[in-house]
């Protein structure tokens, strides 16, 4: 069966929900690829993760306010959340608020938004960017929205764990502060990666393929779980997923 | 008592010069209404305060001269893009950009919600927010709980801040439904400004489902009808968002000469006049 880049993202990003540490996914805004892959993976698990996808109707349970994602992520509450950057940097720091020297940055981009408490309290973020290149990956970040590995008198039970791009997937290893690649999208090389990646990162001496979309996955995504990625993303379910709800 | 007034003209005129704004979050009940007539009026050097982020309200405020500062956890346009005159100001360096995180905005309202005058918050330390942040303080955690260092966040008293809502009764009563962050804006600010679509002779508190949803009065310093008054942004289920609209002002506001001609179209024509 032949699919698209972005249902390569969601089977991708959705296999890493997929553990038993992983009992409620949070996703935030404008966020239709983590949104969708976190919809499968309930989907094929019975029901398994929690799902909140924090401007949907039904899929969204918070209602006390804006502040209750964050004070539940404080407690625990939540296990993993989906975060990205303009920057990002071989330490995991994201940069989403601009490139040159702060403030009159060269170009500004929209800000920190929650990054700064739910990279330190979320247990396992996954950065997802799909644009692969040196622009994004950087030796050092020019601003440090949140931090990739804090000091050991900091309160941090959370951090990033994987980074998923369309060339690979790569996890990330607090205790050393490196990225180490784990998986190479099928038709592009671990070359392509390394090329494209402006600092320095682990590659064993095996780098397996990532799976491509198993074919039951990506009937339950043009189907069921397109009904439902549809209630928060209907744009994104029409192009994609091929699923109008409004027709 | 909540004053009752005519209209969004009369509700601008609470609103001084080098006021503290606070803007509620673009999915949650924005006035464009009341933010255009506050453009009209030409109030000068605000102090806009993100709850924790907003889009076409602030990008508006900052494009027509109206701000000084922008205190902001972001400013986007979501998915029509970046929000153009809020980055047009920030790289010239024409307006100062102090740079948070969402729930330190929503932390230093709690404080004032609480009266007290700090509250602290996880998290934040090793991120470059810190470096110019210097009213946020680093502290040991006094408590001796072994969680290290600790953020405190001051607390957040705006002198203005403005909703919009459905519905009213004639007590004041506003209903916000679960968006919560209304609540929390209006407890901590010192004068709040509220347009709804439709006034009811009805209290909102007469019944415990349309209680548990409502803001009180007591909170409330004025209040007018104005119809559509989220547009073109949307109100949960009474309209949707006009992602057209949105997106013209994207696309004509990435100039300068594009968002006055934007804006004398929309805010300053005989179009808006004639509402």
């Amino acid at each position: 069966m032949t699919y698209s880049r972005d249902e390569f993202l969601i089977t991708t990003i959705a296999r890493l929900l997929e553990t038993p540490d992983v009992r409620h996914v949070a996703v935030g805004a404008a966020s239709p690829i983590p949104g969708a892959a976190a919809l499968l993976a309930r989907k094929v698990n019975g029901g398994t993760p929690r799902v909140s996808l924090i401007h949907g109707k039904a899929t969204n349970p918070f209602c006390d306010g804006g502040r209750e994602i964050f004070d539940a992520a404080g407690q625990g509450r939540i296990d993993v959340f989906f975060l990205g950057g303009v920057q990002i940097d071989g330490q995991a720091n994201l940069n989403l608020v601009g490139t040159g020297e702060y403030p009159t940055v060269d170009k500004r981009f929209s800000g920190s938004f929650g990054s700064a408490f739910m990279y330190f309290t979320v247990p396992k973020v996954i950065l997802f960017r799909p644009e692969h290149s040196r622009r994004v990956f950087v030796p050092k970040v020019d601003f440090i929205s949140a931090p990739g590995v804090s000091d050991p008198d900091v309160y941090r039970p959370g951090g990033p764990k994987y980074l998923v791009t369309e060339l690979c997937m790569m996890s990330f290893n607090r205790d050393v502060g490196r990225f180490k690649l784990e998986s190479v999208t099928p038709g592009r090389t671990v070359e392509e990666v390394l090329d494209n990646t402006g600092f320095e990162i682990d590659v064993p001496d095996h780098v397996p393929e990532t799976p491509a979309p198993e074919e039951e996955r990506l009937a339950l995504l043009r189907s069921s779980v397109g009904v439902e990625v549809a209630d928060t993303y209907p744009a994104f379910a029409k192009d994609v997923l091929g699923v109008d709800v409004a027709a | 008592m909540t004053n009752y007034l005519n209209d969004v003209e009369e509700l601008a005129s609470h609103v001084p010069d080098g006021a503290l704004l606070a803007l509620p979050p673009e999915y949650s009940f924005v006035p464009m209404a009341l933010v255009r007539a506050i453009i009209r009026r030409g109030v000068k050097g605000l102090h806009i305060l993100t709850v924790p982020i907003n889009g076409l309200a602030a990008d508006m405020l900052i494009g027509a001269g109206c701000v000084k500062t922008v205190e902001c956890a972001a400013v986007s346009l979501g998915e029509a893009g970046p929000a153009p005159r809020f980055g047009a100001a920030v790289e010239s360096g024409s307006i100062k950009i102090i740079d948070s995180t969402c729930p330190a905005i929503h932390t230093g309202l709690q404080a004032t919600e609480k009266g007290v005058p700090f509250m602290p918050l996880a998290g934040i330390i090793g991120s470059d927010l810190l470096k110019y942040r210097d009213d946020w303080k680093v502290v040991d955690d006094p408590m001796g709980q072994g969680n290290g260092r600790i953020v405190l966040i001051p607390a957040i008293n705006p002198d203005v801040a403005i909703i919009h809502s459905p519905l009213a009764d004639r007590d004041g009563n506003v209903w916000i439904g679960r968006r919560r962050e209304l609540a929390t804006i209006a407890h901590a600010a010192k004068t709040l400004l509220v347009t709804v679509e439709k006034i009811q002779d009805e209290s909102l508190l007469a019944s415990e489902a349309t209680a548990a949803a409502t803001l009180p009065g007591f909170y409330v310093t004025a209040l007018a009808q104005a119809e559509m008054g989220a547009k073109p942004l949307g109100l949960v289920e009474h309209y949707a968002a006009d992602t057209d609209e949105i997106a013209t002002y994207a696309r004509e506001a990435r100039t300068e000469e594009g968002f006055n001609a934007y804006m004398q179209r929309n805010v300053f024509g005989a179009q808006e006049a004639a509402e």
